[in-house]
């Protein structure tokens, strides 16, 4: 997984170069005009050749009908007239706001809860808790998928936890149930996603200078008014990156989907990236899957830049 | 001031998360150490390590992390030498077109793999690349690339001028200042490049899934997944598995977290 993290590593880069206009920097034997596109070439050979190129493949054939072996025929858009139109695909991008939902809003509404409790007072053992809630980013997702498999598995984890509390009726087959299992696949991004948001927010916070606090006391705020007047507006930064780096994770859930669910029951959990795996390599309908990564592509593009236009609006 | 009882809820609070977060590891650990069946014996101490050696040798994992290793090696090697030679450009030196380029490259950072991996299918198909380390190897070249190419011209940036400076006076040729003078002082921004590499390529899962199909080539991950689908009722086995296969991104997190989560956090939040 070519993660999240790199999404919107970008942010920052806008107001990097903008900062290089104004400031030249002393450059390494700049007079001999060919030595930095050598420096350049091998990076950008393997870059076009294997990434570039391939989005512009991406797009050409997102304009055909094709089965991957006999001959393409020409259809102009009907393939992103189709990610209009065809219900089935429709509801896959519902999924995928859904999974939003649980990848993104959730994991920055716990950690800013989590963030507001903290700041008030200063814990030991910070630095082992943020060793401890990130781990789950750093885990294959396959692995993720499985453990979590166990965990609703009908004589998994929960279902026993349930019975043992006296609460069996409750207990079912929750990857099985057409109503539960996207929000049961939304909660493991929920459990992924959050440690990542909370350590960026804790990092945030931690930067955010104590006398802002003190003159908020002095004014008679309470913890919920110091929270909005002061916590909530500092890491403001942080929650769009935050939720940059989420939302990307959430349209670009491939593996847990394939490993616990495989889109069902019927196709009540899948998401766009499973449909462009679906489409291009078991069904033969590669135009269709090239349209719907192109869709999904634009989003995440579309996404980074307004969140660049958030930051840009706070920097001025 | 901050109460007693309050500070003694922050512990509780404290404790609460890091418990929902290791949680679902610890469930698995415990199912991997369960007894595969109920007249498995006592074991050890109640333990069962012998379902690792189960796992290891059910699901043919020897030959499989050998893939992903031989996976990650070319990836990570050839993405962190073409990243500090592109970074070193972008970041040290001025030429005609370096904004525009420096863009195209950022956006391969946003490209998602499902966009690439349809097009490149069908291509290394039409060239006999397909089941070939290569075809699950080049594209994420690419992808490491963007990035490490975006982290190390941060990083170049950052380094002292003066450096450069002294170093052209001291009549180095742009070559000898990068090896013997800039890398050096970069030398945390490449490793935090080479684990946050090894992590990604460790644990891809759609680029070995599609580049395969004859399943010759299986990393990992990939390896765990077929397992699973042929032993989905055999709990104690497939935890075992699933911990293999986790282990060696956890053991490097382990030792050099500080990168991991710098890597991720502050490379994501500014330059």
């Amino acid at each position: 997984m070519k993660s999240s993290s790199t999404q919107a590593a970008e942010l920052g880069a806008a107001a990097g170069v903008a900062r290089q206009r104004r400031r030249r920097r002393p450059s390494v034997n700049s007079r001999s005009g060919l030595t930095p596109y050598l420096y350049l070439l091998p990076a950008f050979v393997a870059y076009a050749a294997f990434l570039l190129y391939p989005l512009i493949r991406a797009g050409q054939i997102s304009l055909y009908e094709w089965d991957g072996l006999s001959l393409a025929t020409f259809v102009g858009f009907d393939n992103y007239v189709e990610v209009l139109t065809d219900p089935e695909l429709r509801a896959s991008f519902v999924h995928a706001l859904v999974l939003i939902f649980f990848y993104a809003v959730l994991p920055v509404i716990i950690g800013l809860a989590l963030g507001a409790v903290l700041q008030r007072a200063r814990v030991r053992g910070l630095a082992a808790f943020r060793t401890i809630v990130f781990l789950p980013q750093v885990i294959a997702l396959v692995v993720v998928a499985i453990a979590w498999r166990q965990i609703y598995a009908p004589d998994g984890t929960l279902n026993s936890v349930l019975t043992s509390l006296g609460l069996q009726e409750l207990a079912r087959p929750w990857l099985g149930d057409y109503l539960l299992a996207l929000p049961a696949v939304g909660l493991i991004g929920t459990w992924v996603q959050t440690g990542l948001v909370t350590v960026l927010l804790l990092a945030g916070m931690s930067r955010i200078p104590g006398d802002l606090y003190e003159a908020a006391r002095l004014d008679g705020a309470g913890p919920v008014r110091e929270f909005f007047a002061v916590t909530l507006p500092a890491v403001r930064g942080e929650i769009v990156v935050a939720l940059t780096l989420t939302i990307i994770a959430a349209l670009k859930t491939f593996d847990l989907i394939y490993v616990t669910t495989g889109g069902g029951p019927g196709n009540s959990t899948s998401v766009p990236s499973y449909e462009v795996f679906r489409r291009a390599f078991e069904l033969g309908q590669v135009g269709s899957a090239a349209a719907i990564a192109i869709v999904l592509t634009v989003m995440i593009f579309l996404i980074n830049l307004a969140v660049n236009r958030i930051g840009e609006r706070e920097d001025a | 001031m901050i109460s007693r009882s309050e500070r003694l809820m922050n512990y509780v609070v404290l404790f609460l998360f890091a418990a929902m977060a290791l949680g679902p590891v610890l469930i698995i650990l415990a199912n991997a150490f369960a007894p595969q069946s109920a007249d498995a014996g006592g074991g050890f101490l109640g333990l069962h390590p012998g379902n690792f050696v189960d796992a290891w040798q059910q699901g043919n994992f020897s030959s499989y992390m050998l893939t992903s290793v031989a996976v990650a090696a070319i990836v990570v090697v050839s993405a962190a030498v073409l990243s500090i030679l592109a970074g070193y450009a972008f970041g040290t030196m001025t030429f005609r077109g370096s904004q525009v380029l420096f863009y195209l490259f950022l956006l391969g950072i946003m490209v998602p793999a499902e966009a690439i991996v349809v097009p490149l299918f069908f291509d290394f198909r039409a060239v006999g690349l397909t089941n070939t380390l290569w075809a699950i190897a080049l594209p994420q070249i690419a992808q490491s690339v963007a990035f490490g190419t975006f982290w190390m011209r941060a990083s170049f940036r950052a380094s002292s001028t003066s450096l450069i400076e002294a170093a052209t006076l001291d009549g180095a040729g742009s070559f000898r200042t990068l090896i013997s003078v800039l890398l050096p002082v970069a030398r945390p921004a490449v490793v935090t490049l080479v684990v946050l590499t090894f992590m990604w390529t460790w644990n891809e899962f759609l680029i070995p899934l599609v580049m395969s199909p004859n399943g010759d080539l299986r990393t990992a991950p990939l390896a765990l997944a077929f397992f699973q689908g042929q032993h989905v009722q055999e709990t104690a086995l497939l935890a075992a598995a699933a911990v293999l296969v986790a282990l060696p991104v956890v053991v490097v997190y382990l030792l050099l977290q500080r990168h991991f989560i710098r890597g991720m956090l502050e490379g994501s939040v500014r330059e």
